[in-house]
C-alpha cells in the first residue's frame, strides 16, 4: 500500500510554527530568510520546518540566483479541507433536522 | 446555529453544534429509537434498530434515492444525560470501524453536542470518508422538505 499522501499534511500542519509559516507564505512567496525574519525562533530551526511543509508537499521551493523562494502549494491542504467538508456537510443535514425535530418536540409539549 | 468540525489529529475528528433545548431531551433524541428515526437520515426514511445498553447493538438503514445505507455499531459506555460512546461502521465498508463519542453540555437552556470520532487508522478514516461521499451524493434534499413539512402538518 502506497502512503497516504493526507497523513503527510496532517502532520506538518501539527505543529503550530508550521502553520505560522504557511500562514506567512499565504501572503506570498518568501526567501527562508524573509520567513525566519517574522519568527523569535533560529533560521536553522525555520529551515527545518521548511524541509518538513516541502516533502509533505505543501510549499514548493525555486532557485533564483542564489535565493531559494517559498511559495504554497494549495493542493494538499484542500484534500484535508474537503474531508472535514464532507463530514461537515453530513452532520449539518442531520442536525439541522435535529433542530427542528427539536423545536417541533417543544412546541407540542 | 452552525456546526463546527475540527481535525485536530490525523485519525480524530471532532464536530459540535448547539440545540436550544434542555439536555434530557437532546441526550434522549440521540439515544432512542423513536427520536432517532426522525432526524438521523436527515429527512430520509430511517430503520432503527436499538438496544441501548452496555454491549448492545444498533443498525441504521438509511433510505436514499432508491438505495439503502446501512449502519451499524456497538454501545460501549453509557452516563446519562452527559453523554455515550459507541462505536460506528458503514456496512459496505465493514472492517472500517470508528469510535464516536458524544458529551452533552447544557448553560442557559442552551445545550452543546460535542462528538469526537476516532478512527484506529488513517485507512479506516478514508474508508469512512468513501462511506460520507457515497452518502452525501445522495443526499435528498426533497426528502428532507417532505419530512418538514409533514412535521408542519402534524
Amino acid at each position: 500500500m502506497t502512503a497516504d499522501p493526507i497523513d503527510g499534511v496532517f502532520a506538518a500542519l501539527a505543529d503550530p510554527t508550521r502553520r505560522a509559516i504557511l500562514a506567512r507564505l499565504a501572503t506570498g512567496d518568501a526567501t527562508a530568510g524573509e520567513v525566519a525574519a517574522g519568527f523569535p525562533i533560529s533560521p536553522q530551526a525555520i529551515s527545518k520546518h521548511l524541509n518538513v511543509l516541502e516533502a509533505a508537499g505543501l510549499i514548493a521551493r525555486t532557485r533564483e540566483a542564489q535565493w531559494r523562494r517559498c511559495s504554497i502549494v494549495p493542493a494538499p491542504l484542500r484534500a484535508v479541507a474537503e474531508w472535514a467538508e464532507q463530514y461537515r456537510r453530513l452532520w449539518e443535514q442531520r442536525y439541522d433536522t435535529l433542530d427542528t425535530y427539536l423545536e417541533h418536540l417543544q412546541e407540542e409539549s | 446555529m452552525s456546526i463546527t468540525v475540527q481535525t485536530p489529529t490525523d485519525t480524530t475528528i471532532v464536530m459540535s453544534r448547539s440545540f436550544t433545548a434542555p439536555r434530557e431531551l437532546v441526550y434522549a433524541a440521540h439515544t432512542q429509537a423513536e427520536h432517532l428515526r426522525h432526524w438521523w437520515g436527515r429527512g430520509n426514511p430511517l430503520d432503527v434498530e436499538l438496544d441501548f445498553t452496555v454491549g448492545g447493538k444498533w443498525r441504521f438503514v438509511e433510505h436514499a434515492d432508491g438505495r439503502e445505507h446501512p449502519f451499524r455499531g456497538e454501545v460501549r459506555e453509557i452516563d446519562p444525560p452527559n453523554g455515550f460512546t459507541w462505536t460506528f461502521e458503514y456496512e459496505p465498508m465493514a472492517g472500517h470501524v470508528a469510535v464516536e463519542k458524544f458529551v452533552f453540555t447544557e448553560s442557559g437552556g442552551v445545550t452543546t453536542v460535542t462528538c469526537t470520532s476516532t478512527f484506529s487508522s488513517p485507512d479506516d478514516r478514508d474508508g469512512m470518508l468513501k462511506s460520507g461521499m457515497e452518502v452525501g451524493a445522495e443526499e435528498s434534499y426533497r426528502a428532507l422538505d417532505a419530512h418538514l413539512e409533514k412535521i408542519k402538518q402534524g
